[in-house]
């Protein structure tokens, strides 16, 4: 099959971007999408253009780094897919597909379709951790967790920290993975030490770099894992609760 | 230059030796370990592992990562699980039959006391892991749930459904990113390391490139510990993601680190075969997936038939036939040359007849849907997004893809490298799984030497060094590294052919597949020893690179990595070569039984066969280290 | 490469200061703000609909409703003082309900200071949730014009004919103007489309979640929206089409 690509080019932070069209001709409908984007490099390569340089790592949906807006959709057209999981065969023949990098001020662009997404190193920093030093756990089966409860706190772990949920967002917010990340611990009988705490410092972080939720629900749709906006709703019960608790439980002192 | 390899194994019994080392290494008091400073090299679950908890001790740590977080690393993939012998499941585990399974499936090639010590730690890593939040699965009552693993009789597997790697990756990083916070981990991403930097013999930092800007920088430390992870890209198509590499452990093999056993590769056999020549990799499918699907090809060579319209009475279930005691559940590496025999006599399925069945039907048919769905249903997601079929209702195709190396650098019971103060954990060391790894152990050897061994080992050096500060990135043995990485990067960028990088990389790998992969020969192995050379000055005269040193530039990144591998297919085929036998994932054609099972020849082979740089790469200088068997008594293995 | 994303330590603040400084915080006004301003639209559309009952002793019953109002727990409060602090709250509760999405409008433009420059395309988010800040905004100057109609009379928003108190010729007399009616059935329309998004996220930001009710929100928020504007809409077109005289 052949498509007409129209793929963001910009050497630098600084310097001016643009699209660029290429033709990319004689595909194939099983390659996955970032193949095509081989052989469109390597095609460059050949006629003495650089590359395209786009993120990309484990290509199985699960590490999180490759990830493009296509035709407008951040992964592009298939739902609940990674952009390395997404195939040629769900394009059209002859079809003109729109290829730009994740839009954020969180992810200050690196070079054409790569950006910085450092910013979600700085919110799991702030308490995407439960605090056990090595050697201190006790034993596995110590506090049995309801198989429901261990089911959901995964649905929320399986987020792949891709950004996808920021780069969909019209307000450019990061509340899914925020979300993600702090019903994953906050669920969990391990995680209560540092529940209120965790939420607090997390959201605060997150709002130091991107925009607020006002529930469109853009985010689960783009989500590669299919996370729910359920998250957001237990991260924003928590934030308030988090606020409202008396958590000094005495305040005078002699 | 060493001649010897003093393993440093403790005397005394083998339960013991690690409790009696632990007692006798040296420490560093707390108030001292923060005047020390460790580099740790990739940020997987050896590196982020070791990483945080040598910041919890107090150590000032920096980590290196290339990519753009910590997170990211390719231990993420791992699906299966991570065994431990916990025995929760009350059929029979215990600590000593995690270590005899580990034993005999690494064939017989593994020190003894370093896979106990791995079946020990074991316990404490789940412990840990659950206390970290890792969401493992759950039985109804609330406790862990086990799954059965290749190569075990046992149900010792712990998992989180298919993204076990995935979830205790999250896990090391999240207590990495607690060190980082405290300020006692600094962290540096989309930072490759190309060189390590030696003073007086011993490791004393290393020098990296800014993927971003192109800045060559020094690092110096008291300690480097390299967690870069396993070569398989060295064939180009494997189920490694796209940027592993073996730069990082190459060089310090250059500069006087062993490298052992680098034959030693995993091919695994449950993989998406490869759809089109452009297949940029392979997708794993995982292994757990044969504790319940049938593995098959149809009986006649000739039948072209659909595989649901193939009754019964003419599908081949080959591996029930030849293996009735462990079915589908043998090993890797028998279970993968048994496939490729399938694809080889003309029995292979789908439209390149690259492949053999695995089939759900009888799995869905006993347990129902929603049993094998709640099982598995992210992976049959997967498959089905790449291959647009549904796998519960047609079988999977799959074939074995290189997944695993289980050679890399020398490392003593300390894990240290043949280079003092230079470390190698994880995949990157060649350590515990001898010949071939079982399933869900890679998981549980890199956490255990990040968590476990690491902490307590790298004591043992810095004790020698309290009071020493840093070499300076200004003396001269740090400007002489950086010049030497400057001169490659520019050579890259100035050699201006006509291929991409990409082009002979995929080049190599055909070559190491054919003649270094499943199975190999002397002929073929020869074949490929004077190939290489010929593609490499090839690729040294032809590359081209373009753009600048200076932005990002992935080209010029994987120049380099593909330069490194160039020389390593060489040592692996070197290796492969002078092990006259077959073992684990090392199978030579010229040693097998009659029924083309793996012939051992452990009078001449039951050793580690260390490598040391030579300036030729085709041409490396031979270690042995003897390996000794105190405790289990070296029999064929038998799966039947 | 080196890192360029860190995060400055912010003073603390009392803690409803600190609250309603973060994003979380303010949405979670704008929710409690919002349940407030619809409670009284609520009321306000049962008030308006007393248009259609007949006259008590004469006097229309929308009439005695408006004076019913002015004189709410009299004798206990004195005339008037319930209404103003009701009134006030309801000031209150609009402004506070504002500056929070005024706020918050300026964070997302600075999330997305480069926007998009191919078209993008929407999967979940409706021309509701999308036009939240214009139905709302809008909404607002129609709300201005409307207390000048009806509450203050001031010209030319109010018809000539304005009497303090007496609602129902004031009523009349407006929406014999169809340039005002068709206002006000904007209007309407406009608060549906804005309740129908709001009530939805009102939970989200509230966090109430309950897996057994989630789909329950959506059909709360269309038949409330629904309610509200036809319940809205019917008085003005009853006068304009002459129903009620």
């Amino acid at each position: 099959m052949n498509i007409v690509l129209q793929v963001w080019r910009q050497d630098s932070p600084e310097s001016r971007g643009g699209f660029k069209t290429y033709q990319v001709k004689d595909i194939s409908e099983e390659m996955s999408f970032l193949e095509m984007l081989d052989i469109l490099n390597e095609r460059l390569i050949n006629q003495g253009e650089e590359p395209i340089a786009f993120d990309h790592d484990c290509r199985e949906g699960i590490c999180g780094t490759c990830g493009v807006m296509i035709n407008g959709q951040a992964h592009g057209p298939q739902q609940g897919t990674a952009t390395c999981q997404l195939h040629m065969r769900k394009f059209q023949d002859g079809e003109t597909v729109v290829v730009e990098p994740w839009r954020a001020t969180g992810f200050p662009l690196i070079r054409d379709l790569v950006v910085d997404r450092s910013a979600f190193d700085r919110i799991v920093e702030g308490g995407g951790y439960i605090s056990v030093d090595t050697g201190s756990a006790p034993d596995a089966n110590l506090i049995p967790i309801p198989k429901l409860v261990a089911d959901t706190a995964f649905d929320a772990a399986a987020c792949i920290g891709c950004g996808a949920c920021v780069a969909a967002c019209p307000n450019g917010a990061a509340n899914l993975f925020t979300a993600a990340k702090i019903s994953h611990l906050n669920l969990l009988p391990q995680g209560q030490s540092e529940r209120w705490s965790r939420t607090e410092n997390m959201v605060e972080i997150m709002e130091e770099f991107f925009g607020s939720c006002t529930n469109h629900g853009e985010c689960e749709k783009a989500c590669p894992k299919q996370i729910s906006i359920d998250f957001i709703a237990l991260m924003n019960a928590d934030y308030v609760k988090a606020k409202f608790k008396n958590r000094r439980l005495v305040s005078q002192n002699g | 230059m060493t001649t010897t390899l003093e393993s440093k194994v403790p005397s005394g019994p083998l339960a013991d030796k690690w409790e009696n080392h632990k007692f006798s290494v040296r420490l560093v008091n707390p108030n001292n370990k923060r005047k020390f400073k460790i580099i740790i090299v990739g940020s997987g679950l050896a590196g982020a592992s070791a990483a945080a908890t040598l910041g919890e001790l107090g150590y000032n740590v920096e980590v290196f990562t290339f990519h753009d977080t910590p997170r990211r690393a390719h231990s993420i993939a791992a699906q299966g699980g991570i065994n431990a012998a916990k025995n929760y499941h009350n059929d029979g585990d215990s600590v000593y039959r995690l270590f005899y399974d580990t034993i005999k499936g690494g064939d017989y090639r593994s020190r003894e006391a370093n896979v106990h010590r791995l079946a020990e730690v074991s316990l404490n890593i789940i412990d840990q892991a659950t206390a970290q939040g890792v969401p493992f699965a759950r039985e109804y009552g609330g406790l862990l749930d086990n799954r059965s693993f290749g190569g075990a009789q046992v149900s010792r597997t712990f998992y989180a459904r298919g993204a076990t790697g995935q979830q205790l990756l999250l896990g090391a990083y999240s207590a990495l990113m607690r060190q980082v916070e405290t300020g006692k981990v600094k962290l540096h991403t989309r930072i490759e390391m190309l060189d390590v930097v030696k003073k007086d013999g011993r490791a004393v930092g290393i020098v990296t490139r800014d993927l971003v800007t192109g800045e060559v920088k020094s690092h110096s430390a008291h300690a480097v510990v390299l967690a870069t992870g396993g070569y398989s890209n060295a064939y180009f198509l494997s189920t490694n993601a796209m940027a592993c590499n073996v730069s990082a452990i190459w060089r310090a093999h250059r500069q006087g680190a062993a490298f052992a056993n680098p034959c030693y590769t995993q091919i695994h056999p449950t993989c998406i075969p490869a759809s089109d020549e452009f297949q940029s990799k392979l997708t794993l499918m995982s292994e757990s997936l044969r504790n319940d699907g049938r593995i098959w090809v149809p009986k006649s060579a000739d039948d072209k038939r659909g595989p649901n319209e193939i009754p019964p009475e003419d599908r081949d279930y080959y591996l029930e036939r030849m293996y009735p005691a462990f079915g589908n559940l043998v090993p890797r590496d028998v279970a993968s040359r048994a496939s490729k025999r399938m694809v080889d006599s003309g029995k292979g399925v789908g439209p390149l007849e690259n492949g053999v069945y695995l089939d759900f039907q009888s799995a869905i048919e006993r347990e129902g849907k929603d049993v094998i769905e709640d099982r598995y249903s992210n992976l049959f997601e997967m498959y089905n997004r790449i291959t647009d079929e549904n796998p519960y209702k047609v079988p999977m195709r799959i074939y074995p893809a290189p997944h695993y190396t289980m050679g890399g650098l020398w490392v003593d019971y300390n894990l240290m490298t043949t280079v003092p103060g230079l470390y190698a954990i994880g995949e990157a060391n060649f350590s515990d799984h001898g010949a071939n790894r079982l399933g869900a152990s890679a998981l549980m050897q890199g956490l255990a030497d990040g968590y476990f061994v690491l902490p307590y080992t790298i004591g043992d050096y810095l004790a020698d060094y309290l009071g020493d500060s840093v070499v300076p990135t200004d003396d001269p043995v740090f400007n002489e590294v950086e010049d030497a990485v400057s001169g490659r990067v520019d050579g890259y960028l100035s050699a201006n052919g006509t291929r991409s990088v990409d082009w002979f990389h995929k080049e190599l790998g055909k070559i190491m597949l054919d003649q270094c992969g499943m199975s190999r020969s002397e002929s073929g192995l020869q074949k490929a020893l004077s190939d290489i050379p010929a593609l490499y000055e090839e690729f040294q005269s032809d590359m081209r690179v373009l753009g600048t040193n200076e932005s990002m530039n992935q080209s010029l990144e994987k120049a380099g990595r593909v330069d490194d591998f160039f020389e390593l297919a060489q040592a692996m085929c070197v290796d492969a070569l002078a092990r006259d036998e077959s073992c684990g994932g090392h199978f030579r054609e010229e040693f097998q039984t009659d029924e083309g099972e793996a012939l051992r020849d452990d009078e001449n082979f039951a050793h580690v066969a260390s490598w040391f740089w030579t300036g030729d790469a085709g041409n490396p200088e031979l270690v042995k280290e003897e390996l000794e068997f105190e405790n289990v008594a070296l029999t064929t293995r038998s799966y039947k | 490469m080196a890192v360029t994303q860190t995060v400055e330590k912010k003073k603390r603040a009392p803690f409803p200061v600190e609250f309603y400084r973060s994003a979380v915080g303010k949405k979670w006004v704008m929710a409690i703000t919002g349940l407030g301003i619809i409670g009284f639209a609520i009321a306000h559309m049962i008030g308006n609909l007393k248009i259609f009952l007949p006259d008590v002793d004469g006097i229309p019953d929308i009439d005695l409703y408006g004076e019913a109002l002015r004189e709410l727990f009299v004798p206990i409060f004195p005339e008037y003082a319930v209404l103003w602090i009701l009134r006030t709250g309801l000031i209150l509760m609009f402004v506070l309900h504002v500056h929070a999405a005024y706020s918050l409008t300026i964070m997302n433009r600075r999330a997305r200071t480069t926007d998009y420059e191919g078209p993008r395309s929407y999967i979940a988010a409706n021309y509701a949730s999308r036009t939240m800040r214009w139905s709302g905004t809008i909404f607002l100057f129609y709300l201005l014009f409307h207390l000048a109609d009806f509450t203050l009379g001031i010209q030319p928003a109010a018809p000539e004919t304005w009497e303090y108190g007496e609602v129902f010729a004031n009523f009349q007399a407006t929406f014999d103007r169809w340039p005002v009616t068709v206002l006000y059935v904007t209007a309407a329309i406009l608060l549906g489309i804005h309740l129908y998004h709001g009530v939805w996220s009102m939970f989200q930001s509230l966090g109430i979640n309950n897996p057994r009710f989630n789909t329950w929100r959506r059909y709360l928020a269309g038949g409330l929206s629904v309610i509200l504007t036809l319940g809205f809409i019917a008085p003005p077109l009853a006068v304009a089409f002459g129903v009620i005289t």
